[in-house]
């Protein structure tokens, strides 16, 4: 037989009996789709945290001021006017530590033209931009110059951009925050969603000391609310910790029996349990994939075995009328794997529309590998070749007469 | 010297499965028949006569004896050869007809010639052919199913005939039709015997259907036990 006949005759075998074609193909298409859309709803999870872990700046801590009290009222951290410039600048010079952006914030409304926008404003250094991680996409940013002379100057964080300006290039322009004039220096590029889901892209950035003195007043002159510390790497961070605080401490004027009046918060260790976490939801959703394709498996094993059977007395006639043995085997196994690659290939897309109509509805990302849909693709074609195989095999070495006599 | 066209020299059959001390399916069965007969193979069930078909047609393998066709000896043929013998120079018709039923009349009709390896139209062209010598050329696209029991056996002779066979073996042909019915596909192997001179080999245990061949053998518990002309109802009347 030709190779092209086979595969009509196969083709036409399959299409003869549409209920045991598709009752086959189910379980592939179940395993298959499974698989894939478990993992696209779990590996899209994990990338969504990676990125916010990864937006917040790599080997971070931040040191919180102190909590005030007035009267019996007693407010919270970052409140008590306790950490400076200067602090940073000391902490600057600790061995473990590669940069320092002591950060000034504040809210307040700005405003273009016939646009106007509450946000965040934060008043930082030059270093704020690289120990974040966050670079400025056009025009320039904050400089040494402009800490120094306090000017009024502005980064914008995408979302302002968007809210303020609607087709216009912003750098360059002149916009009012709190009422007065500030020049747009340039814009930051898109950072996304924090760990807690804030949108990070609705602030501006200006110089430390324009915030200080100018646009929300400060009783404490030089005070900053909280101070960023990049360490040197990643296994500097514990020891980075313990220095600054030793430092502060020292700085501070603090008797040891006394509480610290800062807070050090090591970043790292927050994202380090993110990560984990949606590691572990990743993982889950792979074992419940896993379990899926290993019921399809199953599935695909028992309807080949039993349709391979049952055909027992067709392949008697099948050879009566002069197959041979690889006639035989080779409409089978054709027969098979067309089952196979047509059950995978609905099985992928049917998790690839799955994936994307989950992620649509419930707002979450989905992300897919090829390299996932292979494996699933692998298991399950493999699974129902060998079932499709051997018991064919197993029909065609009996002597003609005898699969005749099969019932 | 070339031999007869089939020729069996003490033929034996012992099936594995069967217990032990029971004598063999089939004894040193020594018989020949020439290109161009009509045999009628007669006996009770048990006696060894489908055990003799099924060994002519290499449909399965004898445990002892020799088996010559042509004078070649097929008796220990591969699997495949023995495939490639059936195909080309046997023709099956069963009584429970033995169509697959997923396919069509023609489809049937072509599948011996899809072995053979012959190209798709050529297959088609010669089914319906067949289909219309056998007289069911309107039922050429019609699943085996949705025909009567003699369409359906009907679709099986004409299988049979695909790659034009020298011998035709027809197990019990008539076993599950009506006694219309059954002459009526009598007469076709006797008129497909007589025109084409197609050699024909026919098991059955009704004596009015060993009346279309021309030779008659006998077997019981395994052996022959008589070879010889058909003497027809007229002649004894």
């Amino acid at each position: 037989m030709s190779p092209f006949t086979i595969v009509r005759e196969a083709a036409r075998s399959l299409g003869a009996n549409k209920l045991r074609t598709g009752l086959t193909m189910l379980g592939m298409v179940i395993g298959v789709a499974a698989v894939v859309l478990m993992l696209a709803v779990g590996t899209g999870a994990q990338n969504q945290v990676n990125r916010a872990v990864s937006s917040m700046g790599s080997n971070l801590l931040v040191i919180l001021s102190g909590s005030t009290s007035a009267g019996t009222l007693r407010f919270g951290s970052g409140n008590a006017p306790t950490l400076t410039t200067g602090d940073a600048e000391a902490i600057a010079r600790l061995p473990d530590v590669q940069a320092v952006a002591p950060t000034f914030p504040g809210g307040g409304q700005v405003a273009y033209g016939v646009n106007n926008w509450a946000t965040q404003v934060l008043g930082v250094t030059p270093e704020y931009t690289s120990v974040r991680d966050w670079p400025v996409d056009a025009g320039d940013a904050i400089s040494e110059t402009d800490v120094r002379s306090a000017t009024r100057v502005a980064l914008l964080g995408a979302t302002v951009v968007e809210k303020l300006f609607d087709t216009e290039d912003p750098v360059g322009k002149t916009i009012r925050i709190r009422g007065q004039p500030f020049q747009v220096l340039g814009v930051l590029k898109k950072k996304g969603q924090s760990l807690d889901g804030r949108d990070q892209d609705d602030s501006i950035l200006v110089p430390i000391t324009t915030a200080q003195a100018k646009l929300f007043g400060n009783r404490f002159p030089g005070t900053v609310r909280f101070i960023f510390v990049q360490a040197v790497s990643q296994e500097a961070t514990a020891a980075a910790e313990n220095d600054i605080t030793l430092l502060l401490r020292q700085r501070h004027r603090i008797q040891p029996d006394a509480e610290d009046d800062f807070t050090v918060r090591n970043l790292t260790q927050v994202a380090e349990a993110a990560s984990a976490t949606a590691r572990i939801l990743s993982l889950m959703l792979g074992a419940i994939g896993s379990i899926s394709l290993l019921v399809g498996g199953i599935g695909i094993m028992n309807i080949m075995l039993v349709s391979v059977t049952e055909r027992t007395r067709e392949i008697g006639i099948r050879m009566a009328i002069g197959a041979r043995q690889r006639d035989v085997l080779m409409q089978f196994l054709l027969e098979a794997l067309m089952i196979c690659i047509v059950g995978g290939l609905i099985g992928i897309a049917i998790g690839v529309a799955g994936a994307l109509v989950i992620g649509k509805a419930m707002q979450i990302e989905v992300a897919f590998s090829a390299w996932v849909m292979l494996v699933a693709f692998a298991v399950s074609a493999a699974t129902g070749i060998f079932f499709g195989f051997w018991p064919a095999r197993r029909a065609a070495s009996l002597r003609p007469v005898e699969a005749l006599r099969h019932e | 010297m070339a031999g007869r066209f089939i020729e069996v020299e003490d033929l034996g059959k012992q099936y594995e499965a069967a217990a032990p001390g029971t004598p063999p399916a089939l004894q040193s069965v020594s018989l020949a028949i020439d290109a161009g007969e009509f045999v009628a193979v007669m006996g009770p069930s048990g006696s060894g006569k489908s055990t003799f078909m099924n060994l002519v047609g290499l449909l399965d393998a004898p445990t002892s004896g020799a088996y010559r066709l042509d004078g070649r000896n097929v008796a220990g043929l591969s699997p495949d050869e023995a495939a490639h013998l059936r195909n080309l120079v046997f023709g099956f018709v069963f009584q429970g007809f033995n169509l697959l039923k997923r396919i069509t009349a023609a489809e049937n009709v072509a599948l011996p010639m899809v072995y053979a390896g012959l190209p798709g139209a050529e297959r088609r062209r010669r089914a319906l052919e067949l289909l219309d010598k056998v007289g069911l050329a309107p039922y050429a696209d019609s699943m085996p199913n949705r025909l009567s029991g003699g369409q359906q056996q009907r679709v099986a002779i004409a299988r049979a005939l695909a790659n034009r066979p020298r011998l035709i073996l027809a197990d019990e042909p008539t076993g599950n039709l009506d006694t219309r019915t059954s002459r009526e596909i009598m007469d076709l192997f006797a008129a497909l015997n007589r025109e084409t001179g197609v050699t024909i080999l026919l098991v059955t245990h009704e004596q009015d259907i060993a009346q279309y061949a021309k030779r008659l053998i006998r077997f019981k518990d395994g052996r022959v036990v008589h070879d010889g002309a058909v003497v027809h109802e007229e002649a004894l009347a």
